[in-house]
């Protein structure tokens, strides 16, 4: 396989997937059970997310105390984009630090 | 107004904080071998950041492709399961345009915003989109002049963000709260022994597990 047949099939098959829930039947979008699996599956999802982005390739000192401070900044009721900058600044200056 | 107002400021801000990590998408596709065009197209066509850089990886470490893109595909094998609740928010007629967007970014910020799901979904679309893009050809293009984006702490920006967004769910449901730590349990568990894409997926077990109790 060439490394462009690679990425075509990659391209295509990525695109495939996104379309493949948007379109599924009407009968299987209204089917209740989906409809609650659907409702609960993107938090299971993206919690999992966090946790593998944060920890998935072992534990790093700094990415761990900006999300620790994400958290502070959301029991502090920070503002959304507020929450992202702290969490940037606090991994960046660490590192920089040298910790 | 408000609720679209919010939801339109979450997704462009996403798209660009996010977005920014194409930089490291870039350097990564370059440094393993791929070239710029072909870089570019995985981001133009593919835009499902996980996957494009376990393709990368794969092309980086001399791995078979075929397997390589499987891999990329269980990656974003996840995107589809978005899509089934995606479905009743956002318009049936554009949805050979709008499918091209459905990633984490885009769907967290839409169930973060069920008033106005529909704008952040299209806000954080068009924001990550063209920021994704961009950063990733200027990396590629100039790989070895881009500083590592860890150094800015841009890694606790993913995470930081899906925290965020799912934060206000957390506090009110104590059922997601229960999905989400069964979530991360699993995912955490599963890591080490499968291969990349699995664990979050395996992840999803949770919800039914909460569903057929």
């Amino acid at each position: 396989m060439s490394l462009w047949w690679a990425v075509i099939a990659t391209c295509a098959g990525c695109y495939l997937l996104k379309y493949a829930g948007l379109a599924a039947p009407r009968k299987v979008l209204d089917h209740p059970a989906v409809q609650r699996f659907a409702t609960v599956v993107p938090v299971a999802l993206l919690a999992a997310l966090i946790a593998v982005q944060s920890f998935g390739q072992g534990f790093d000192w700094p990415r761990t105390a900006g999300l620790a401070a994400a958290v502070a900044a959301l029991l502090l009721r920070a503002p959304f984009l507020v929450v992202l900058v702290v969490a940037a600044l606090v991994t960046g200056l660490l590192r920089i630090s040298g910790m | 107004m408000s609720a679209r107002h919010d939801a339109v400021r979450a997704g462009l801000g996403v798209g660009l904080a996010v977005g920014v990590s194409g930089l490291a998408f870039g350097a990564a596709a370059v440094t393993a071998g791929l070239s710029v065009a072909q870089a570019c197209a995985l981001s133009l066509f593919a835009f499902t950041g996980a996957s494009q850089f376990a393709l990368a990886g794969v092309v980086a470490g001399g791995g078979a492709l075929v397997p390589g893109v499987a891999g990329a595909l269980l990656l974003g094998a996840r995107n589809g399961l978005y899509g089934l609740r995606l479905a009743f928010v956002l318009p049936a007629r554009l949805r050979a345009f709008t499918a091209h967007g459905v990633i984490d970014e885009t769907s967290a910020v839409a169930f973060a915003h069920p008033g106005a799901a529909r704008a952040g979904f299209y806000a954080t679309f068009a924001s990550l989109y063209v920021t994704w893009n961009l950063t990733t050809f200027l990396a590629a293009a100039g790989a070895s002049a881009v500083a590592d984006p860890s150094v800015f702490g841009l890694d606790a920006v993913g995470p930081a963000t899906f925290l965020a967004l799912l934060w206000p769910r957390l506090k009110e449901s104590p059922e997601d709260r229960k999905v989400a730590l069964a979530g991360v349990v699993i995912a955490l568990a599963a890591t080490p022994f499968l291969p990349p894409g699995v664990p979050v997926l395996l992840a999803a077990a949770g919800a039914l597990a909460v569903l057929v109790r």
